[in-house]
């Protein structure tokens, strides 16, 4: 029984070990074929589900002719094409029998590109928008309010944590974003208006660890500060920031960690269009959001592609994650 | 000037609590007013193909009772492990691995389960879902496990031992006695966190307008389908989509003061 306990309690352990690789190894396998099609290209290439002309290496030089040499195929192929009496209606039926068959002649290209730059632009106006806040709150909680008030408003914002993050989508969407449309002008779904519901979301959880790293500083550092007359604001910055310095920067890339990877909040704000923004007000669309909404309609190299954006999500927010965990939090205990 | 900057500064951390508080106040009172205008007991009674949403809230509570059936023994065994059993490198380096992946994009893990069961078995199921939303709840219950054993004092271990009880005798009838308020707490909290999830359930269980108890098939959800409803253009759709979040955030929000109220009471 004993030895059967421990078996068992080992191999739950590593399955968690199992499941990470398993994740990362299923992740790849399944964007396989997108990796080899693009490469890393992927990453900077903007055009997404995009047709182009494949120019065979035997005449490079037209590729009209490339095309029309495609429409003969396809009409011998094909016994339900008729032959039409204009070009234009073989050239728009081949298209779209090409886009399922995957011919040579035309292929979908698919580059990542507007969406990462989207995830990472709503991240960085997420924590722009909710670090200074979630400092405030922090030394509000551990430093200036009474016990009581700061066990009740801590409560709160942990709360506000708990509340689902389609909540917020909807919410942003309905309540938020018209407001801040009329303030900024521009759409009401937009980088800006996904990145600051976004900067709402993770706003509580980065005040909570900010809170808890804060709470660690001594109480006899602070006391003697306060002995040699400094005043509050002098003690939290000469004294219990320095002193929890490793542990909030901790908490603020665990935040954006939590941000890069938020959906629901971001599906409705977005606006969900593969367009890189000009302007902040402009719409476009994040990672997990490509994923939410064309996952299902995928398949094939485009499903593919949305695998390979997967894979590079679960890349970055590992790495990401894995610094704050093993350089400023380890440091910070 | 010193008193001064003080006095402004101050006054800055008490105006971001307020803002904070006011988001929750804004986030609630707008779930509120919305959802209990559009609120009817009906919706209880009716599954979503007659406009209610029976079948979504028994589904979802059926999703994630299953993954916690799955995740909360994975999880607390492999809890124990770490701190019971595990010695040095390994035992700390599953713990950072959980922790890790506790913040993995939820749709990530959404994506891995679509690849390992969805496509596999050729089509959504409830039990996609369910495992979907166990691997999002794993790492969270060996995390609190964890560290609700790790506040166990040695001496209560050593006293069992010297008693002759063996190591899994301990573990079981004295560390997990001391610690059990704790890690239901933790469970708690891990369970309000899945039920509200969407991502994870997007393309593994899906959601269904029918009333529906088979796992093999596409499972009712009240988040998904809150997303699809949001996004209708009709007027009814959303409002019975704020409705929909009016009782999820409900659920949620008891579940999480439950815990929390247990805790405070064992104190």
């Amino acid at each position: 029984m004993e030895k059967i306990f421990q078996k068992l309690s080992l191999a739950s352990a590593t399955l968690v070990f199992v499941l990470l690789i398993g994740i990362f190894l299923t992740l790849y396998s399944a964007a396989k074929p997108a990796i080899n099609e693009f490469g890393l290209g992927f990453i900077t290439n903007p055009d997404w589900n995009k047709e182009v002309v494949v120019e065979t290496p035997q005449d490079t030089a037209n590729s009209a002719e490339a095309m029309n040499a495609a429409d003969d195929d396809t009409i011998t192929d094909e016994d339900d094409v008729m032959i039409a009496d204009e070009d234009d209606e073989i050239l728009d039926e081949d298209e779209m029998l090409l886009d399922d068959e995957d011919d040579t002649a035309t292929k979908t290209i698919y580059g990542g590109l507007v969406p990462i730059v989207g995830t990472l632009l709503t991240t960085l106006i997420a924590l722009a928008f909710a670090l200074p806040i979630a400092m405030g709150i922090a030394v509000f909680l551990a430093e200036i309010a009474p016990k009581n008030i700061s066990y009740v408003v801590g409560i709160a914002i942990e709360l506000l944590a708990a509340i689902p993050s389609i909540i917020f989508g909807m919410w942003g969407l309905y309540y938020f974003a018209p407001i801040i449309s009329d303030l900024f002008g521009g759409y009401q779904v937009s980088l800006l208006t996904a990145g600051l519901v976004l900067g709402v979301m993770i706003l509580p959880f980065m005040a909570a660890i900010t809170r808890d790293s804060m709470n660690t500083t001594p109480a006899v550092l602070k006391e003697s500060a306060y002995a040699l007359g400094a005043t509050k604001f002098e003690v939290i910055k000469d004294i219990i920031f320095p002193y929890s310095k490793v542990g909030i920067i901790g908490s603020i890339i665990l935040a954006l960690g939590r941000a890069l990877g938020e959906t629901m909040a971001v599906a409705f704000l977005i606006g969900s269009v593969f367009v890189l923004p000009h302007k902040i007000t402009d719409p476009t669309i994040s990672i997990p959001v490509a994923m939410a909404n064309n996952f299902g309609e995928a398949s094939g190299l485009g499903e593919s592609a949305l695998f390979y954006l997967a894979l590079i999500l679960f890349v970055i927010s590992f790495a990401v994650i894995s610094l704050a965990k093993f350089y400023f939090l380890k440091k910070a205990k | 000037m010193r008193l001064l900057v003080n006095k402004i500064f101050l006054a800055l951390s008490i105006f971001s609590a307020l803002i904070g508080l006011a988001f929750l106040g804004w986030i609630l009172a707008t779930l509120f007013l919305k959802g209990l205008s559009s609120f009817h007991f009906s919706l209880f009674l009716n599954d979503l193909v007659d406009g209610g949403l029976r079948n979504l809230i028994v589904g979802q509570m059926i999703l994630a009772g299953i993954a916690s059936l799955i995740g909360i023994p994975l999880g607390m065994t492999a809890g124990i492990y770490i701190q019971e059993y595990g010695q040095g490198k390994y035992a700390s380096l599953i713990r950072d691995l959980s922790d890790i992946m506790m913040s993995a994009p939820s749709i990530v893990i959404g994506a891995f389960v679509y690849a390992l069961m969805v496509v596999p078995m050729g089509g959504t199921s409830g039990w996609a879902g369910a495992v979907a939303l166990a691997i999002m709840m794993i790492p969270v219950v060996i995390n609190t496990t964890d560290s609700m054993l790790s506040l166990v004092p040695r001496e209560l271990r050593e006293a069992g031992i010297a008693l002759g009880a063996s190591k899994y005798k301990v573990i079981i009838d004295i560390v997990i006695k001391a610690a059990k308020v704790g890690i239901m707490t933790g469970i708690l909290l891990a369970f309000a966190r899945i039920i509200g999830e969407t991502a994870p359930l997007l393309f593994t269980s899906e959601t269904s307008n029918y009333f529906s108890l088979n796992l093999n098939d596409s499972f009712p959800s009240l988040t998904v389908s809150i997303y699809d409803l949001a996004n209708e253009p009709e007027e009814s759709s959303r409002d019975l989509a704020w409705a929909a979040s009016f009782i999820l955030t409900v659920m949620v929000l008891i579940i999480n003061l439950t815990g929390r109220f247990i805790t405070r009471n064992k104190k």
